[in-house]
């Protein structure tokens, strides 16, 4: 056992020294350097923390609610924010805090499915259309023009119109309307790559363009996708729940934020708190990803 | 939300005369435009179609008898293939007829005059209260770069964009529409002056203060600020990110540097020079933010019965209300495109070395 | 910052202004907040919606009218009377003499043959009320005849109750609208219908001024109306979706009159001094339709089983209270031959013991089509728990009202949950829906609620239509609940509720009386002090 493995100190030192000795070391070494700036950043700590928290909510979902999400008390509608039920119950009787909570899950699920539909998606589109060019950077681009010239919104609520509803068509839809964006920093990304020394290298070699594309372009297209991708969440969080909100998200009785916000407009003169606290929560989780991912990109995209 | 694409960068000069360059550039613009468009009608007639609602039920209602249906189905042209119905619509297009709208049983060029000036209204003061705030919170960040002013506008800005509309539309309507009563509820006029004010341009405040209808005016201004301000709320956000990247960016410049050395005042500096500066990337950056308050105008208008073109389209989709749906894509995506051209055409032409 | 500070002021002013500026409805106009985006035309030949029929009623004039005061016993309008052959086939109207259209034309009884005419010969969505009676584009001119200016002849195919006839004449389809002015705004050879769609060509209590849909429309006082000028200049009905702004309007007064309010908002405008309420019961009924294409569903023990899975008390008295009440036959209460039994309720130790002959003893999974509106969607998820409890795991889509109803109309549901008001007040309307399915195929020329749900009754049928036939009230009353009886332990129908109707209003707006049919909304009596 050496000595630096144990004290912080040297792992510091060893972290941030000026000559690495390995290259695992270099790279752990900027990753720590990137850790350091971000850390400076309080909004980005905060942003990560609520991120956490959301991941944590959602783990320990059975045991933070105090009350089954789904479970009706038809006599017990509408009742304020109390000890018992700390958000109030809704129209069907059911614990508000509960749903609140159980909702994470409901929201990491679209997120997650929204960002491994699209980020392949998009990224496949863009590397093509940046690595290519010609025409076919001209058709995938104006493919991509299309789609961002469309209301995002009005898209998405299109296509779940036209898939039925449900979470998985609403992540579908979503997924259609949000790879435009990525399309064009992939394309962007893979117009400098595709310059470089050793792309050409590798051209000249004879690899095929199928395998330069896959292995060399897309690769180094994926940090600045990361870096978009988060701070796409909250947007996607926000479709998601306006979609939800207009009745054609998740299906009753998935207790989804955007549909609970949509349900407690009856009562929100009278009732505030049903409509009220899902909001906040949304509210929350988005500012959560946009700190995030600004802290993100400070650090990783300086450019 | 944030789906705000950058100018495409101008291509590098080359040794050819101005004018044909131009024109170059111009037919080459032109063209992409036609072709998007026609993207836009395919995908919207393609989406419309396969979406299982019936169009039919939107003419004659749930309890028609069985003969009455039919007749409706074939007046629509539903018969006929999709590709012959595409073509159909297609070559109405191009002489100026986009349809009638089944729902409205009015010409949907006709509904789009009288829907589109409510979003543009609201669209409008949404982007005035935008600049508004945005500009100076965006200067004054970039002026106390990584102080504390610097985060809490960065904090204000990414708030801007975490908040979903129709909630705070929702908070805003319960708070100061009726908890304090400061502001009038959903709608664009009150009941009692709907019928005062004759629609010349469509937008009631201009046609009010026009036929002097003074009151009318005030009423549609304690209307419109609510949804206007959660609108303008949204772009803040984008604005004021916007103007303190580019305020650092001039703030950096020798001639900044200069102008402090000789003396002048540090507002001077600020405002006369560096803002003068970030003047046109900034315009674009507007026009931008103002096409997607547009786009951002559907939720919003829901929640305050507000009748636009975001709500004419949704209710449309919701109906299968083809001609409707595509009318109104058609304007919406024809607004985008002309404002991405123009932030284009302002990048080539503010851009030195375009010129 | 002097300037910021004016600005404030100058807002601060302009507030108060506006506040003041709110606070009240003109004097002589009644503002209505009403959900009215149903309304596809104003065309008297073609609304057959809600909302629509609502304003037909009170833009023109009917031969035969119900007397909402006298238990919706039929009455002369622009009939001053009548009389019936023995055989049951001819019907001769006197016109009441001196009434005049809006137009200020005379209405004679060329404009009575001409309306007759106009809605068979369109045949839009209602037309069927009349060509039941064998009145078609090709017969209409010799069946309806005008005898002299002031009296019409009309003659009906079979010897139908005179009461069923009769009956359907009260409804919009029947107006008499005025031919010259038709005629002249008739473009292309469509009887005027696109003009129609959007204004009126009457004798009602009321005329069009300014129709925009989805918006609002605005009615003006018939001065000249037979009956006596109407009590209120202007009506304004404003479409405004939510209820929950429909309240608030109301407790500011902005608007006289909320007619969608939710149960919430009810209880809640009860405790306003300024506000009151009314109600009367609406033909509508609130049911559940399983699609017999569904093998599960079409088990007959199942039916039974999930009708004993509704808890029809806790629904009514915790989610549509005061807007809804149990009824579970397909007649309304006041209708002729309605009955009053309500078998069932909510029993899960009964249900589960019929799943279990049916071979289901563990449930099953299927799905609801659900509007995703209020109260709706909160009856769904209450009956989504309480199936659950006998095993049945009931998953619910939402949709807007269109792609639902499209699934239903194309069979290709499992269960919808939906409401179906009366065509005309006469029970065959509803008898006829739930209890009429001439031919199961796809491809069926009549497509009622009975067909919607692939329910197979020759038998049925055949009782069902021959009581239009029956001349003695009683005895088709009689004919009536028996059916019923039976359809309530067979069908394929979870019936739950009737709708009642309420509406809220300012102190001070009296005389406004809700009807049992939108055709009987009258506007015309509503006083404003």
């Amino acid at each position: 056992m050496t000595d630096h493995a144990t004290s912080p100190v040297t792992w510091h030192a060893w972290l941030t020294t000026t000559s690495p000795e390995s290259r695992r070391q270099a790279k752990l070494g900027q990753l720590y350097r990137q850790w350091l700036a971000f850390r400076k950043n309080p909004a980005a700590v905060v942003g990560l923390v609520i991120v956490l928290a959301l991941l944590l909510l959602a783990a320990f979902a059975p045991l933070i609610a105090q009350h089954d999400p789904l479970a009706q008390a038809l006599d017990q509608r509408l009742l304020a924010p109390s000890a018992k039920h700390w958000f109030g119950t809704d129209a069907l009787g059911r614990d508000i805090f509960s749903r609140v909570v159980y909702g994470t899950r409901v929201t990491l699920v679209i997120v997650m499915l929204v960002v491994i539909t699209v980020g392949p998606l998009g990224l496949l589109i863009g590397c093509a259309a940046g690595y290519f060019g010609g025409w076919v950077d001209t058709v995938l681009m104006r493919i991509t023009d299309v789609f961002l010239a469309f209301p995002r919104l009005v898209l998405a609520l299109a296509f779940v119109a036209a898939l039925g509803p449900g979470l998985e068509n609403a992540v579908i839809a979503i997924a259609f309307t949000a790879w435009p964006p990525y399309a064009r920093v992939a394309r962007a990304e893979t117009m400098i790559i595709r310059n470089a020394d050793y792309i050409s290298a590798m051209r000249l070699q004879g690899a095929s363009q199928m395998r330069i594309v896959l292995k060399h372009v897309v690769p180094m297209c994926v940090p600045s996708l990361i870096v978009r991708t988060t701070y796409d969440m909250a947007g996607i969080i926000i479709i998601a729940a306006g979609l939800g909100f207009l009745g054609l998200g998740a299906q009753p009785p998935i207790p989804e934020w955007g549909a609970m916000i949509s349900t407690g407009r009856e009562q929100i003169f009278d009732q505030w708190w049903v409509a009220t606290f899902p909001g906040i929560a949304i509210c929350v989780v988005a500012l959560g990803f946009n700190l995030l991912g600004d802290g993100l990109r400070d650090v990783l995209d300086a450019r | 939300m944030v789906a705000i694409s950058a100018p495409t960068p101008p291509a590098p000069p080359r040794a050819k005369s101005r004018a044909a360059r131009w024109a170059k550039i111009l037919g080459r613009e032109l063209t992409t435009v036609a072709i998007t468009i026609f993207g836009l009608l395919l995908v919207t007639f393609l989406i419309a179609r396969v979406m299982p609602i019936d169009p039919v039920l939107a003419v004659v209602g749930d309890r028609a008898p069985a003969d009455v249906y039919d007749k409706a189905r074939l007046a629509l042209g539903l018969d006929k293939p999709y590709w012959q119905q595409f073509a159909t619509y297609i070559g109405k297009v191009f002489t100026g007829d986009l349809g009638t709208s089944v729902l409205t049983a009015q010409k949907v060029t006709d509904d789009i005059k009288t829907v589109f000036p409510a979003t543009l209204e609201l669209a409008t003061l949404g982007t005035l209260i935008g600049v508004a705030l945005g500009v100076p919170l965006g200067i004054l960040a970039a002026v106390n770069q990584g102080r504390w002013i610097d985060q809490i506008a960065r904090v204000i800005g990414l708030i801007g964009y975490s908040i979903p509309v129709f909630w705070l539309g929702l908070m805003g309507l319960l708070l100061f529409y009726a908890k304090l009563g400061w502001v009038a509820g959903p709608g664009r006029l009150s009941v009692a002056y709907q019928d005062f004010v004759t629609p010349v341009t469509g937008l009631v405040m201009l046609d009010a203060a026009m036929q002097g209808e003074w009151e009318a005016v005030i009423d549609a201004f304690w209307h419109l600020i609510l949804p206007a301000s959660v609108l303008g709320l949204l772009s803040v956000a984008y604005i004021s990110r916007m103007t303190r990247s580019f305020m650092i960016t001039e703030l950096q410049q020798q001639y900044v540097v200069a102008a402090r050395v000789k003396g002048l005042s540090e507002w001077r500096v600020v405002c006369g020079h560096a803002l003068g500066n970030a003047f046109v990337p900034l315009v674009t950056v507007i026009a931008l933010s103002y096409m997607h308050l547009l786009e951002g105008s559907v939720l919003t208008e829901t929640i305050f019965a507000w009748p636009g073109l975001g709500r004419y389209i949704t209710n449309a989709l919701l109906n299968a209300d083809m001609n409707a749906v595509l009318g109104g894509t058609l304007v919406v995506g024809a607004v985008f495109i002309a404002v991405n051209l123009f932030s284009d055409i302002l990048g080539r032409v503010a851009d030195p070395r375009a010129r | 910052m002097r300037h910021v500070a004016k600005l404030m002021a100058a807002s601060a002013f302009a507030a108060l202004l506006a506040s003041a500026a709110q606070a009240q409805t003109p004097k002589d106009t009644i503002v209505m907040a009403k959900q009215i985006d149903d309304i596809i035309t104003l065309d008297p030949a073609e609304a057959f919606e809600f909302s629509g029929v609502e304003a037909v009623t009170n833009l023109y004039d009917k031969l035969i009218g119900v007397d909402l005061a006298k238990n919706n016993a039929l009455v002369g309008e622009l009939a001053q009377s009548w009389t019936v052959s023995p055989d049951q086939l001819t019907y001769t109207f006197k016109l009441r003499p001196g009434v005049k259209f809006h137009s200020g034309n005379p209405l004679t009884a060329a404009d009575v043959v001409y309306s007759f005419q106009r809605a068979v010969t369109l045949n839009k969505s209602p037309g069927f009320i009349l060509t039941q009676f064998g009145l078609n584009k090709d017969t209409v001119l010799e069946k309806v005849k005008a005898a002299d200016d002031n009296t019409v002849v009309i003659t009906v195919s079979k010897p139908f109750a005179p009461s069923f006839f009769l009956n359907c004449l009260t409804s919009g389809v029947a107006s008499i609208v005025d031919s010259k002015l038709v005629k002249a705004n008739e473009k292309d050879g469509d009887w005027g219908n696109g003009w129609l769609k959007l204004a009126s060509a009457g004798s009602g209590a009321y005329k069009v001024r300014a129709y925009r849909p989805n918006e609002q429309y605005a009615l003006d006082a018939n001065e000249g109306w037979y009956k006596g000028a109407p009590k209120t200049k202007r009506i304004i009905v404003r479409h405004v979706a939510e209820p929950a702004s429909q309240r608030l309007l109301l407790e500011k007064g902005d608007i006289d009159i909320a007619r969608n309010l939710s149960k919430d908002q009810l209880a809640a405008v009860k405790s306003n001094a300024n506000v009151k309420i009314i109600q009367g019961d609406k033909g509508y009924i609130l049911y559940l339709g399983l699609n017999q294409k569904n093998p599960n569903l079409a088990k007959p023990e199942v039916r039974e089983a999930l009708k004993w899975l509704v808890d029809y008390d806790a629904i009514e008295k915790n989610i549509v209270e005061g807007t809804y009440k149990g009824h579970e036959s397909f007649l309304p209460k006041g209708f002729l031959g309605a009955i009053d039994d309500k078998p069932y309720k909510l029993d899960v130790a009964k249900a589960k013991e019929l799943l279990a002959k049916a071979g289901l003893p563990n449930g099953f999974t299927v799905t609801m089509d659900t509007r995703s509106v209020n109260p709706i969607t909160d009856i769904a998820q209450a009956v989504q728990s309480t199936w659950a409890q006998a095993g049945i795991k009931l998953e619910i889509l939402p949709g807007d009202g269109k792609q639902t109803l499209t699934k239903y109309r194309a069979r290709t549901h499992d269960i919808y949950i939906g409401q179906w008001g009366p065509d005309y007040l006469d029970p065959h309307t509803n008898a006829e829906t739930f209890a009429i399915n001439e031919d199961n195929g796809e491809d069926a020329k009549s497509k009622t609620l009975a067909w919607r749900n692939a329910w197979d009754i020759p038998d049925m049928t055949k009782v069902t239509q021959a009581n239009v036939l029956e001349s003695d009230a009683s005895k088709r009353a009689a004919v009536y609940g028996s059916l019923q009886r039976d359809h309530q332990k067979v069908s394929p129908f979870v019936i739950m509720f009737q709708q009642i109707e309420v509406s809220a209003q300012r102190k001070g707006v009296d005389n406004w009386v809700i009807g049992p049919s939108s055709d009987t909304n009258f506007y015309a009596p509503i006083t404003k002090n």
